[in-house]
């Protein structure tokens, strides 16, 4: 197999705990909260969903147990930046130190241990396609991620809700003259956002790499949040940017295998600075982010 | 807390800036003490060992105090920068960073002697954890790029930097292929204070540290630049002064603390490079400023009960079988208590009524 049809064949896949996490976030930023606690929630997403499918609860509900952890811990968050109205970054910073202690925690029995993957299905006939066919032949939580996406793009663009979520994210005081509950709508799009990291978690431990090591996620919660800004905060660039770090993240495993010779940390870092280089490029358009951005994002609403 | 709500104090109550602290703490005693029974452990003996027995003799003292010296260091640093509003979360990579400018005189100048040695290496280290923080600091000021994401970056960075040194280039020839470096020599390595402990000089540094922390930010006039910058940072940029000099400011002097702490580890209880280093410090360190309230006394305070919470935990996972995650996962929901509870410093709680009235 070549280098080329192995980065095709596996992106996706590698995708999805960037996507997941990241479409996640979107959606709470949009409503104009900024959850720094990311990477902790994953990490509790991912030891809840792997103890789930190693004591045999399936896949399906080693998802739901993990969603419903970190949706739950994205609540401790929500309470203390919409009902305690503490600094958002602090609160965030403080749920993603919690969220990673507990899956060091919950994880200590399990160093090591495995649990099986999920099997591929493929579209007959395209996955057959010389080079591309890998392309088309995936698990089903990535057809299922691929269709959430698109869910959640048109719900974004299209719906009522998304249109609610937006108006609050944009302008909490003209959205509540409007009649609408801001904090209550903002706890909705944090407890969304819980979930989706959650998801992600379970999805980097039980699917990806289904194997338990502490601290596994490492800092894929992180970049998830850099794709939010990369995307400018837009569903669809969002999808390109988790893609793009799937095969990123991929091309150091083609690399070693191919036998490049760069030392083995370096390309383990390869993410990280290719982000800290996006994040630049991007960042330094202001008025991109300017049209883009989230005018209350981060601030506390109170009356 | 329904039918009642929050109104905002004309003034910060100072009764409960000292008090929320207590209160966070109580509540977080509260619910590990459940977690601790659904573990099948015995809370009693868990807290005991993990929040008495650390002061209870000399020699667990001396060892709370010989890790509360890089919390302090780091978290003076961070809370300069916190006040400012500029989120330096890097001081997990700075801190590795100034561990490994520090060891690079000892690696490559085994033979080296000279009353000087460690005071250089301190120096380097400070240095190169400035140096680590500098990139993160001309992203936000030139580039704009937000810089909790690039330092959280610089931070993963740094440990496959030090992952490679270590079994690489810096490995040590006759260390049966373990991946750290050579000991180092006598002179490179910090004095001890007291006769049969490891508290070392460096503790007086982090006190001194903590002094003039306490000067730049509660007396100096650009200590005062930084606050308000933080506070209102469209008035402060009306008023003339720079959000850039903020950052950079705020960067440098976090890196150059968190580099100092790194090369006191290595320099001091450590005596090698090895992969213990990175341990945490620099996030522990976030916790410790928070809850020290950004102000260079509290953080005194909080750093030394952080530094009696490792310890303690380290106790506990003795006497009363705690896994070593307990003890972060204390530390993070002592955090979550302490922002819930610092809300009634700046708001009280009204009854309907009295509102109406």
């Amino acid at each position: 197999m070549s280098a080329l049809s192995f980065i095709l064949a596996g992106m996706l896949a590698a995708a999805m705990p960037f996507l997941l996490a990241a479409l996640g976030e979107l959606v709470a930023e949009r409503s104009g909260v900024l959850n720094l606690g990311i990477e902790g929630m994953m990490a509790l997403g991912a030891v809840v969903a792997f103890i789930v499918v190693r004591h045999s609860g399936g896949h399906a509900m080693g998802f739901v147990a993990a969603g419903l952890a970190s949706a739950a811990l994205s609540l401790v968050f929500a309470w203390l930046a919409l009902a305690v109205r503490s600094n958002q970054v602090a609160a965030g910073l403080a749920i993603g130190i919690l969220g990673q202690g507990l899956s060091a925690l919950f994880g200590k029995g399990y160093e090591s241990l495995t649990v099986p993957g999920l099997p591929k299905l493929a579209i007959p006939g395209l996955s057959d396609l010389p080079v591309i066919g890998g392309l088309f032949a995936q698990d089903a939580v990535v057809w299922l991620g691929l269709l959430g996406t698109l869910a959640i793009w048109a719900a974004m663009r299209f719906t009522k809700l998304g249109l609610v979520i937006r108006a609050v994210g944009e302008n909490p005081h003209a959205a509540r003259a409007l009649g609408y509950h801001v904090i209550g709508i903002r706890y909705g799009a944090v407890a969304f956002g819980g979930l989706m990291a959650g998801f992600a978690g379970a999805y980097a431990a039980t699917v990806y790499t289904p194997l338990w090591a502490e601290g596994m996620i490492a800092g894929r919660g992180w970049i998830a949040l850099a794709l939010v800004v990369f995307a400018t905060w837009m569903t669809g660039r969002v999808f390109f940017g988790a893609v793009l770090f799937g095969a990123v993240s991929l091309s150091q495993l083609a690399a070693q295998a191919g036998g490049v010779a760069l030392s083995s940390q370096l390309l383990a870092s390869l993410p990280y600075i290719v982000t800290i280089l996006v994040l630049g490029v991007i960042s330094a358009n202001k008025r991109l982010l300017k049209i883009n951005g989230v005018a209350s994002l981060g601030e506390p609403f109170g009356p | 807390m329904m039918g009642y709500r929050m109104i905002r104090r004309t003034t910060a109550s100072r009764r409960m800036a000292v008090l929320a602290p207590l209160a966070a703490l109580l509540a977080a005693i509260v619910l590990n003490f459940v977690l601790y029974l659904l573990m099948g452990k015995d809370p009693g003996a868990v807290f005991y060992a993990m929040l008495l027995e650390p002061f209870i003799s000399w020699n667990s003292f001396a060892e709370v105090l010989l890790k509360m010296t890089p919390l302090l260091l780091i978290a003076q640093g961070l809370a300069i920068g916190f006040r400012a509003k500029v989120i330096n979360i890097g001081a997990e990579g700075q801190f590795v960073l100034g561990a490994i400018f520090a060891s690079s005189v000892p690696v490559w100048f085994p033979q080296a002697t000279g009353w000087w040695l460690w005071p250089l290496m301190l120096l380097l280290g400070a240095i190169g954890g400035a140096l680590w923080a500098a990139l993160p600091a001309f992203w936000r000021v030139r580039l704009n790029a937000s810089e909790i994401l690039v330092t959280l970056m610089m931070n993963l960075i740094a440990a496959q930097l030090l992952a490679y040194l270590l079994v690489g280039p810096w490995k040590d020839p006759m260390g049966f292929n373990f991946p750290q470096t050579v000991m180092f020599q006598w002179d490179a390595m910090v004095p001890t204070l007291f006769p049969g402990t490891r508290v070392n000089v460096a503790l007086i540094l982090a006190l001194v540290w903590s002094v003039l922390a306490w000067v730049y930010m509660q007396r100096s006039f650009q200590g005062y630049q930084l606050v308000v910058g933080g506070l209102a940072p469209h008035a402060t940029a009306y008023a003339g002064f720079s959000e850039g000099r903020a950052v950079w400011l705020s960067l440098l002097i976090g890196g150059f603390a968190a580099g100092l702490a790194g090369a006191a580890e290595v320099a001091g209880p450590l005596g090698q490079l090895q992969r213990g280093i990175a341990s945490g410090y620099g996030y522990a360190a976030i916790i410790v400023a928070y809850l020290g309230g950004l102000h260079p006394v509290g953080i005194v305070f909080s750093s030394l009960f952080m530094a009696a919470l490792y310890i303690g935990g380290d106790n506990a996972m003795v006497s009363a079988g705690l896994p070593a995650s307990a003890v972060e996962v204390f530390q993070g929901s002592l955090l979550v208590c302490y922002l819930a509870a610092i809300v009634l410093v700046r708001y009280r709680f009204a009854r309907p009524a009295e509102v109406a009235a």
